[in-house]
């Protein structure tokens, strides 16, 4: 089958959180409780419960009071998945026959090692330490629907379809290179910027640490060697998060 | 709308001010957005950049309630540049037509129009008027030079309305000014299209019919009305609006646009002369002299066989406003908190919440006997009695909460903006022991019938003589379920007759007795014909004696290429999808643009109906009469109007037959910089005079204390008072409290930072609420001061979340007042002040 993506065009997105609303209805994810913290932007990050959220940006401007960006935030789907390479956990994390990097709950043992391989500071973890985040609703999806984001905007700023495509038409469009086209053996969500990536919030040159895949190319075969996975984990974790923590002290 | 929804993709330039589409009506932004992939510009005006501005090509800002002074320049400018349609204002507008040389402007008589009466606070209209020839037929002056001629004056009305003195009212930078100008006024060749799309922006203000007129009258000088991509276009705040406006929801209309009955007009001839406009003009076809039939037909359908020639088809029965009574939404609480009322139905509603000055409503409240609040949900209004500062001990109401089922419980139609009237279907059945809205009126109705029954009373008749034929009646009278397509087929209307149409010779049959009528062009005045809406006639009707809900129909076909839609549902009238489309072709009956055609006149085909050649093709048109330049059966485009123009001179409106600025109740300035003797709009009515005047009408204008202008709105999340909304867990973590926006330099000025809790408070009122400091709002420079503006929802209320965690509504600090037409409330500007809680 050939590769499914999204397309997000923030130039055409209004912002209204239909998709963020769609997508909690759909994966059925109860609400969690917020305050107004002086911004629009509510929860004011991902959570457990918040698979795809839109990130209100303001960005000065000359001709007008500012430039009100609106970029929906959640797992891009790379091809090149970090999260599923140093997943220690059998089947926890996989790629679905559209290319979507979706988990199965019951096999993921809650190690958190996928949120250190995340270029995009995805997963999450629910009450039970098990992985939460965007799967492209993959129970749509492997029906032949489209998300529940996609199928809910108004306006067509998260479209769904073939990758190639949305990038062939997005070329016919002017777009000459979608973000996350190539990145990361390119990405299953790609993005119609006007401007450089870094005014929509977004690295420009994603990358998986690279660390964590050097030590995971080391540590992962000795759980095939007979040490248990969830020991393995533990090490790789200690190895994975320990230099970031002491950068954190600095 | 003049327009409808997807006409919007045909726009070259769409200017939105009044409204806030991406937040309030998200899903037309999909044609927004279609336009502008076309290379359509979208102009926002608004006081602060939201998310439509967001997306805009040009953002101006506007000082709320200041909205004349701008559009009047805008009037200027086209005026100053010639940019007008002239070939469309000289042949489908008044702007050629003589006024009475008495006629004086606000610029001559010190900001009010000739005929004021200071101590009525109303007009007398006698200088409104046009010079008359010897069939009074307004005289008309073709090249637009003489004086008195509707144009010279429009140009010398609006000739004050300079750059600068716009600028100084609405701080809106003048190079901003000129922006918009220009780009809106590039739609005034007939190759190009302009549309305006407004909302509560425009209306809640004490000039806000005045300010669509100033829209109307640019769209006019433009060409811009009958087009596709063009009109002026009410984008309606909840799903059905449109629908319980065209069925008579407001006081002073019965279902249908005609209007509510008065004391004087004591029979049912009285109404009909007094009620139809009369013409000696044979090319104006003066629709509304039609009344007589819609009026008789809406009697017989509500009373049936009851309603017969000899008891005037029961007009004595229909309830009657005294002469000049003012029986709006603001005077019912008025009265209320007076005493005058011992119940009050709060149906779908709530007022303790959505009502300007909301602590008088609430307080008013506490003076009925009883209360009834059918909602899904209990709420503000339900709960009055324990809400803030309420002794419950006091109050003697006692309510009555009746649960109503959720629109998708329940099968009926329901008509959109563009008057598009589609058929809903039900989903599932009400749960636990809620019932349909239907349900509960008819129950209502039989125990209301049966005490009059056995009890008498002293004017039974209007209740006991209805038709009521909604369902299948038992013994009791009493109809067990209620079927909405009884309801939809009333609506429509029935032939109670063979009618025949008697200028055909021999007289042709045209509706047969017991069918549904076809639609409003074969109702009649003599109790032959029934119909509970005369523009709905057409939507529920029968073709060779099957019956067709027009409004189920879901064909997809598009052959204008316009988005028509013609067989997806149904719009009213006669299934009309873009009115006053006579407009949008020449004389001659040509589209003014052809790659934009709406209706164009064939000459090729033969017409079935005269046997001639001659035919409209394209939309269904304003008439079937041929195109306006024919001699002896053309006809004026402007049908609804009695000389059958589009109105630049509009001596209907109470406030002035042209638009003129005047500043809020509650405004920064001490004067209205344009006329210093008359600040506020002439006309309104005043609730606070004097010390003997109810102390919660009071307002606070030019007061050190209450330095900020201030206006409501609302949010994609959230739906009116939020009764709905709040309930959502999902919405309510998206927008959970009240909040303020306001600008970085007022943030500074009152020590306030992003995220703080602050206390917005007017002269009525006090709210607490979180600051979201923003560059959102820039504060303005209004006649060289600096003023600042601030902006807060109106969704949140005390009673849930029960926990009191989002606040309250921010019409606790909106003041009583209305428009001058309408009396909506002022709730888009007035005077706070915020400080850090």
């Amino acid at each position: 089958m050939l590769r499914k993506a999204l397309l997000i065009s923030p130039e055409i997105c209004i912002g209204c959180r239909g998709c963020q609303i769609a997508c909690k209805e759909w994966n059925n994810l109860p609400a969690d409780e917020t305050k107004n913290e002086g911004t629009l932007e509510n929860p004011s990050d991902l959570t457990p419960n918040l698979y795809n959220k839109v990130r209100f940006i303001e960005v000065p401007s000359e001709t007008t009071p500012l430039r009100w960006l609106f970029v929906s935030q959640r797992c891009m789907h790379c091809d090149d998945a970090g999260c599923i390479t140093i997943c220690p956990a059998p089947g926890a994390l996989f790629k679905t026959k559209e290319g979507a990097v979706a988990y199965d709950k019951d096999k993921c043992i809650g190690c958190k090692l996928c949120a250190s391989a995340c270029p995009f500071n995805i997963p999450r973890f629910d009450k039970n330490d098990k992985i939460s985040k965007c799967h492209l609703c993959s129970d749509r999806i492997s029906e032949g629907l489209s998300p529940a984001c996609a199928k809910t905007c108004p306006t067509g700023a998260i479209r769904y379809g073939q990758r190639d495509e949305i990038i062939s038409n997005s070329q016919k469009e002017g777009y000459e290179k979608l973000y996350g086209q190539a990145d990361l053996g390119g990405l299953g969500v790609l993005y119609a910027f006007k401007d450089a990536p870094k005014i929509y919030g977004m690295d420009e040159q994603p990358a998986v640490p690279e660390t964590v895949l050097l030590w995971h190319n080391v540590l992962k075969p000795l759980s095939y060697l007979g040490l248990g996975g969830a020991v393995a984990a533990s090490l790789l974790h200690y190895i994975a998060f320990k230099p970031k923590k002491d950068e954190e002290d600095k | 709308m003049t327009n409808h929804w997807i006409d919007v993709k045909n726009s070259d330039v769409i200017l939105v001010m009044g409204g806030n589409p991406a937040e309030n009506h998200p899903v037309s932004m999909k044609w927004i957005m279609n336009a502008k992939e076309k290379g359509a510009k979208l102009i926002v005006v608004d006081p602060r950049f939201t998310r439509t501005a967001a997306k805009a090509d040009i953002y101006a800002s506007i000082r709320s309630g200041t909205d004349i002074a701008f559009l009047g320049g805008m009037i200027k400018y086209i005026l100053d540049n010639k940019l007008y349609f002239r070939e469309y204002v000289v042949n489908y507008t008044n702007a050629s037509y003589l006024v009475n040389p008495e006629f004086k402007m606000p610029g001559e008589l010190d900001g009010v129009f000739s005929g004021y009466d200071p101590a009525a606070r109303k007009y007398d209209k006698k200088t409104w008027s046009y010079q008359l020839d010897e069939n009074s037929i307004p005289k008309k002056e073709p090249a637009l030079k003489d004086p008195n001629c509707v144009f010279r004056l429009l140009k010398k009305h609006y000739s004050r309305y300079t750059l600068d003195t716009v600028s100084a009212i609405t701080g809106t930078p003048k190079e901003k000014l000129i922006e918009v100008y220009k780009a809106f006024s590039s739609t005034g060749k007939p190759d190009r299209a302009g549309t305006e799309l407004y909302a509560m922006g425009w209306t809640q203000h004490t000039v806000g019919t005045q300010n669509i007129r100033a829209m109307a009258i640019i769209q006019l000088l433009l060409g811009n009305i009958g087009i596709a991509g063009g009109g002026i276009n009410a984008l309606r705040g909840e799903s059905n609006v449109q629908g319980s406006t065209d069925h008579g929801i407001l006081f002073h209309i019965l279902p249908g646009y005609l209007p509510a009955p008065t004391a004087t007009l004591s029979d049912l001839k009285t109404y009909i002369e007094k009620h139809t406009p009369k013409t000696k003009d044979p090319k104006s076809v003066n629709w509304w002299g039609n009344r007589g039939k819609y009026i008789t037909s809406y009697l017989k359908a509500i009373y049936g066989d009851k309603a017969a020639k000899d008891n005037d088809f029961g007009y004595a029965w229909l309830p009657k406003l005294d002469e000049g009574m003012n029986a709006s939404w603001l005077m019912l609480f008025d009265h209320m908190l007076k005493g005058k009322f011992d119940g009050f139905f709060a149906w779908g509603q709530n007022p303790a919440c959505s009502t300007s000055n909301a602590n008088k409503v609430r307080k008013a409240l506490s003076k009925l006997k009883w209360m009834v609040n059918v909602n899904l949900f209990d709420n503000e209004t339900g709960s009055f009695w324990k809400g803030p500062g309420m002794n419950p001990k006091d109050i003697q109401t006692e309510v009555f909460q009746l649960p109503a089922c959720s629109c998708v419980e329940k099968e009926g139609s329901i008509t959109n903006s563009g008057r598009l009237a589609q058929w809903r279907y039900k989903a599932i059945e009400p749960i636990g022991q809620t019932k349909p809205d239907s349900e509960i009126m008819n129950e209502l109705y039989f125990r209301v019938k049966r005490l009059y029954q056995r009890h008498g009373g002293k004017f039974p008749e209007p209740i006991l003589n209805l038709s009521w034929r909604y369902g299948t009646k038992d013994s009791d009278g009493r109809i067990k379920k209620v079927d909405t397509h009884l309801a939809a087929r009333e609506i429509n209307g029935y032939y109670l007759e063979d009618i025949y149409d008697k200028t055909a010779d021999p007289p042709k049959l045209i509706g047969k007795k017991g069918e549904l009528c076809t639609n409003f062009v074969t109702l009649q005045a003599d109790g032959t014909t029934s119909c509970g809406n005369w523009i709905y006639s057409g939507s529920y009707t029968q073709k060779d004696g099957k019956v067709i809900n027009m409004m189920a129909r879901t064909k997809k076909s598009d052959p204008t290429g316009l988005g028509l839609y013609p067989k997806w549902a149904w719009c009213w009238p006669l299934n009309r999808r873009i009115l006053y489309n006579r407009a949008s072709v020449d004389p001659k009956g040509m589209p003014w643009d052809i790659k934009r055609g709406v209706i164009k006149w064939s000459l090729t085909k033969l017409n079935p109906q005269t046997n001639k050649p001659g035919i409209w093709e394209g939309d269904v048109p304003d008439g079937p009469a041929p195109p306006m330049a024919d001699e002896k059966a053309g006809k004026y485009p402007f049908i609804m109007r009695p000389d059958g123009m589009g109105a630049i001179f509009g001596p209907g409106l109470a406030d002035g037959p042209f638009p003129e600025h005047y500043e809020p109740l509650e405004c920064p300035l001490s004067e209205n910089p344009m006329s210093k003797k008359q600040r506020i709009n002439p006309t309104v009515k005043l609730f606070y005079t004097d010390k003997n005047s109810l102390a919660e009408d009071i307002y606070a204008n030019n007061d050190s204390r209450y330095p900020i202008v201030a206006t409501t709105y609302r949010v994609t999340e959230h739906w009116q008072t939020g009764v709905l909304s709040r309930h959502i867990p999902l919405l309510l973590e998206t927008v959970p409290q009240q909040f303020v926006e306001l600008s970085k330099e007022l943030a500074k000025e009152k020590g306030i930072k992003n995220g703080d809790k602050v206390n917005v408070a007017s002269l009525r009122g006090k709210v607490w609420a979180v600051a979201f400091v923003t560059e959102r709002f820039k504060p303005f420079k209004i006649m060289g001061k600096t003023v600042h503006q601030i902006g807060m929802p109106y969704h949140f209320g005390w009673q849930f979340p029960e926990d009191g965690s989002a606040g309250d509504s921010a019409n606790l600090l909106s003041p009583t007042i209305g428009d001058a037409n309408t009396m909506i409330p002022e709730t888009k500007a007035f005077m706070v002040n915020i400080e850090k809680a």
